[in-house]
């Protein structure tokens, strides 16, 4: 604010009084004053009559500069109960309280859930709600797509006045820019010639997702011009909608400068099971890979490469193995992992992928071959090599260390269709327990797929009749809380109990059961309760 | 969330948003806890009275559940009782139930109280007829009680003459030998007057001596704003020792600034009170909880304060933007605001009342005709209409949208999170803002969206 000035009001005159009463009456007396009233005495009645005249005089300042208004949010209003419990998933910020969970549920473990939900009805958030939204988003960046879509373009705004939620900018497409019409070709042109880094990262993804030929031919015009590292970047964007068409401008990139470059270039390639390059791959690997009729049973033989020569090394191959590896069971992984799957059955005698991952292999190659055959599968997105390579979820080595490694079947899970995966690994749990299903149970479509969702409940009904205590699954358990299909909910009614003590049950291990499985149904039914608040139709 | 209320208010009757029920949390760990309870799992057998009782069983991890009975229809603000053995209040089953209940979902249906809850209702308004009773029947004790109590006074007179006269003394010493000597002497010196200031039985001296302390440290410009309160502290000395010629009125601000006590004596004024603005403010030994009404009809706003011991958090808890059909009696003193709460005649329940506001030039002339009555007043509260944040190099303003001038907001407001949920309600467009403006700047408390929409906290 600002002092207005009156005649009898003069700021040289207050000045006077502060410089009197700073230096002391002794040294400097002001001018004036009552009569008869002591020096000091007399400074403070001047003194008290100009600070209430000062302060009763104050006027508005002029206004600063004003900011923009943030962009118009055209989605609709959350509906009222969704605000609600919006306001309340957030007031659970982690750090305060803490301790022990007991039996109610952990709602900023919700909090991506909802997000996701609100997103596809396609809400606005209440704008009150964006700077806890922000700074949720800013302790926890797995939640920062979904906040950042909800959030929507005012929290934009509100990032660029608040230096803490500069994440906001970065994260959002072109630094939080809007893009173009993508039918605008001018615009476009414009912003990919002349936009910065980010802003063209954001409009050659946007427009790949729309159309990836344009997208691919914005890369071509300018290729030559872009700096290794950008290459990269604009290469990786092609990832999205690959197709036969891109190989032309892949097989060049074979050449380019930069090593990183060349190698993605090459795994793209090598996506493309009728690229020229996995032609090439194909010869290299079927040239290691050959069956030995002359056993018993026919077994595979493997025979690894001797050298990596230039040319494939210009087709991707990394020429030197990280510390530890052998050179050429290094190479062979690589040119199995590349050679298109379809090669193998042509090669091993007319066998189908099931049968090729029962032959035995000789001197010890199969866990090398098994696991480059799995990041084939993965790559190439190959249902039925993943399938074989799985086996059956209820087969003896599925739960121990077998050929194929946990993560390895998490990955292979995720080529095949939700339902088949819930069913597999559904029949894991079924027969190998949950101590190993964490990693497994991550890949699985939420909500759990009624099979998967029984075999979980099932198993941990087993688990308790065991007598250990329920933090031994604490990871399965909070799967579950966020992941089982709210219609399960009925079917805990029965776990809810606490049982009789046994002898061999740890003590008191029936009570936290009974607790888990509490906080189990209640985060279920809260589940059910905010989709249901959000889907008001 | 624009026009909601209204829903609320057909299908449910009064329930409050979960923001107004986690305000009644006594502390953040309270409204976690209370947060996590607000769901139908651990519940049974809830229900609600159209006289304003939320009653319910919550599952703990005993074997017996906990009776959790809630009056949210009492005077004095909500009032609770949790057979669980938490000290917190409200404990977070109470806080658990009144979210369920504000869910609104059909988990808190309306029916009849059982007879635990009963009971206890019953206990209360039998409770609180006797206090009637006894309060009325109390005027008749001896003349020689109240011969007593004007002793008394006169003796605590006696003593705050005496600390007011010394104090002056102090302040001419110190003027004397100049200010730059309290830079020097830091707190020690202001700490020993306060304690001679609570001696003469004057807290509001010794409470204004103790923040003299502070302002030598608070930054470039101490010397003005030292001076002005010694100034003020000075006037408030004279103020008591010439209270004989004082208008009645201002004699009464004298007395009340100084911490004599006072009644709420005033006439009752029944209104629909919207509750605009609620906040605490801590020390060491008393929480103070301020609560800013505004009258519909009367167009009055008014203060209560409520105050809890050392961690408590005080009793009196009204949830912002929602309306109370109550009385209140003010306080004397000229251009006194506090009030207290008196009889309730309905809960609190959502309404479409928004106080009307004023300009920013406005809002400064209100604070400079208030001091008139009371120069010892630090703001005022108003309500601004039309106005946007405004970010001003380090700190941020409050401007008008239709006119080239702007308040600065109070060095304390800059730092909470609550101007950032005012900027982000804003958008950049203007908004009504409640709060209190005064020499140091204005302090949003409270905010409303242009159009309709919910009043939303920033304190």
């Amino acid at each position: 604010m600002r002092e207005a000035s009156t005649p009898d009001d003069r700021p040289d005159r207050w000045e006077e009084l502060v410089t009197a009463a700073l230096l002391g009456t002794d040294r400097r007396a002001p001018v004036g004053g009552a009569p008869g009233r002591e020096a000091p005495v007399a400074l403070l009645d001047a003194a008290a009559m100009a600070a209430v005249r000062r302060r009763a005089g104050l006027r508005p300042a002029p206004a600063a500069r004003r900011v923009e208004p943030a962009a118009e949010d055209a989605r609709p209003a959350l509906p009222e109960a969704a605000a609600r419990r919006l306001a309340l998933l957030l007031a659970d910020r982690p750090g305060t309280g803490g301790g022990r969970r007991g039996t109610s549920p952990d709602l900023m473990e919700l909090l991506p859930q909802w997000l996701a939900t609100a997103n596809a009805h396609g809400y606005a958030a209440p704008p009150q709600t964006l700077p806890a939204l922000l700074d949720a988003a800013r302790g926890r960046t797995d939640l920062r797509p979904a906040a950042l879509a909800f959030a929507g373009p005012r929290a934009l705004w509100l990032a660029r006045l608040n230096p803490d939620w500069r994440f906001a900018l970065r994260a959002a497409p072109g630094g939080g820019a809007a893009l173009p019409d993508l039918q605008d070709t001018g615009e476009v042109q414009r912003l990919w010639q002349e936009g910065l880094f980010a802003e063209r990262v954001a409009l050659l993804g946007a427009v790949r997702a729309d159309r990836p030929a344009v997208a691919r031919e914005l890369l071509e015009a300018t290729w030559a011009t872009e700096r290794a590292e950008d290459r990269l970047m604009f290469l990786d964007s092609l990832r999205t909608g690959l197709s036969a068409e891109d190989e032309p401008f892949l097989e060049r990139a074979l050449s380019d400068r930069s090593r990183n470059v060349r190698s993605t270039a090459a795994e793209l390639l090598s996506a493309l099971p009728d690229s020229a390059l996995a032609a090439r791959m194909a010869v290299r690997a079927a040239a290691c890979v050959a069956l030995d009729r002359t056993l018993e049973t026919p077994t595979i033989a493997v025979e690894a490469p001797l050298e990596c020569d230039p040319r494939m090394e210009r087709d991707g191959v990394v020429a030197k193995p990280p510390t530890g590896r052998g050179e050429r069971s290094w190479w062979l992984g690589q040119l199995m992992e590349a050679a298109p799957l379809g090669t193998w059955p042509g090669r091993l005698g007319g066998r189908t992928p099931e049968e090729i991952v029962t032959l035995p292999v000789a001197d010890g190659w199969q866990g090398e071959l098994h696991a480059a055959w799995c990041r084939a599968a993965v790559r190439q997105r190959d249902a039925t090599w993943s399938r074989a390579l799985l086996g059956a979820p209820s087969a003896l080595e599925a739960g121990g260390p077998g050929a194929v490694s946990l993560a390895d079947r998490a990955k292979l899970l995720s080529v095949l269709d939700t339902r088949e995966r819930a069913e597999w690994v559904a029949g894991f749990i079924a027969t190998h327990g949950l101590s190993e299903a964490f990693q497994l149970l991550g890949v699985c479509a939420v909500p759990w797929a009624a099979p998967l969702g029984r075999a979980v409940v099932d198993a941990l009904d087993i688990a308790r009749d065991a007598g250990s205590y329920p933090w031994s699954f604490s990871g399965v358990m909070g799967l579950a809380e966020r992941c089982l299909d709210p219609a399960e909910a009925a079917r805990l009614e029965g776990l809810l109990a606490v049982p009789d003590e046994r002898e061999d049950a740890s003590p008191g291990a029936g009570g936290y059961w009974a607790e888990a499985f509490q906080r189990l149904m209640t985060t279920l039914r809260l589940r059910a309760a905010m989709a249901g608040e959000l889907d008001v139709s | 969330m624009g026009g909601s209320t209204f829903d609320a208010m057909t299908q449910q009757g009064v329930r409050w948003t979960a923001d107004q029920v986690l305000a009644l949390a006594p502390d953040a760990a309270s409204r976690k806890a209370g947060s996590k309870l607000g769901a139908a799992g651990p519940w049974s057998e809830a229900g609600s009275s159209d006289e304003g009782t939320v009653w319910g069983l919550c599952k703990g991890s005993g074997s017996r559940p906990y009776q959790t009975v809630v009056d949210i229809a009492d005077s004095a603000g909500p009032a609770y009782k949790c057979s669980c053995p938490s000290r917190k209040f409200p404990c977070k089953h109470a806080l658990g139930l009144l979210l369920l209940w504000a869910g609104g979902d059909g988990a808190v249906p309306t029916g009849k109280a059982p007879d635990w809850a009963e009971q206890w209702i019953e206990d209360r308004k039998k409770r609180a007829r006797e206090k009637r009773t006894a309060g009325g029947g109390g005027s008749a004790s001896g003349s020689g009680d109240l011969e007593a109590a004007r002793r008394r006074a006169e003796r605590r007179a006696e003593r705050v003459t005496a600390g007011a006269t010394e104090l002056e003394q102090r302040l001419a010493d110190l003027l004397r030998g100049g200010l730059a000597t309290a830079e020097r002497e830091g707190y020690g010196l202001w700490e020993e007057t306060a304690a001679r200031m609570v001696d003469a039985q004057a807290p509001g001296l010794a409470a204004r001596v103790r923040e003299l302390g502070a302002v030598p440290g608070s930054g470039p410009g101490w010397p003005v704003r030292l001076l002005e309160e010694c100034a003020l502290l000075h006037l408030l000395d004279q103020g008591w020792l010439r209270r004989e010629r004082l208008p009645e009125g201002l004699a009464a601000t004298v007395r009340s600034r100084l911490g004599l006590p006072a009644s709420a004596d005033g006439p009752p004024v029944r209104d629909r009170w919207l509750v605009l603005a609620q906040y605490d403010t801590a020390d060491v030994k008393l929480t103070t909880r301020r609560i800013w009404l505004h009258g519909a009809d009367s167009a009055r706003t008014c203060l209560l304060l409520s105050y809890g011991a050392a961690g408590r958090s005080p009793e009196l808890a009204l949830p912002v933007g929602l309306a109370l059909e109550a009385e209140v009696a003010a306080y004397p003193g000229a251009g006194q605001l506090r009030a207290a709460l008196g009889e309730q005649f309905a809960p609190p329940s959502p309404t479409a009342i928004r106080p009307p506001g004023v300009s920013t030039a406005q809002a400064a002339a209100r604070y400079g005709e208030a001091l008139r009555d009371d120069p010892w007043l630090d703001a005022v509260p108003v309500t601004l209409d039309r106005v946007v944040p405004v970010p001003d190099g380090d700190s941020w303003q409050l401007a008008d949208a239709d006119a080239d001038e702007a308040l600065p907001l109070t060095p304390a407001a800059r730092s909470r999170p609550g101007l950032w949920r005012l900027v982000a309600l804003s958008g950049g467009a203007p908004v009504k803002v409640f709060g209190e403006c005064g020499h140091r700047g204005f302090t949003p408390l409270t905010a409303w969206p242009e159009g309709t929409g919910q009043a939303v906290t920033l304190c």
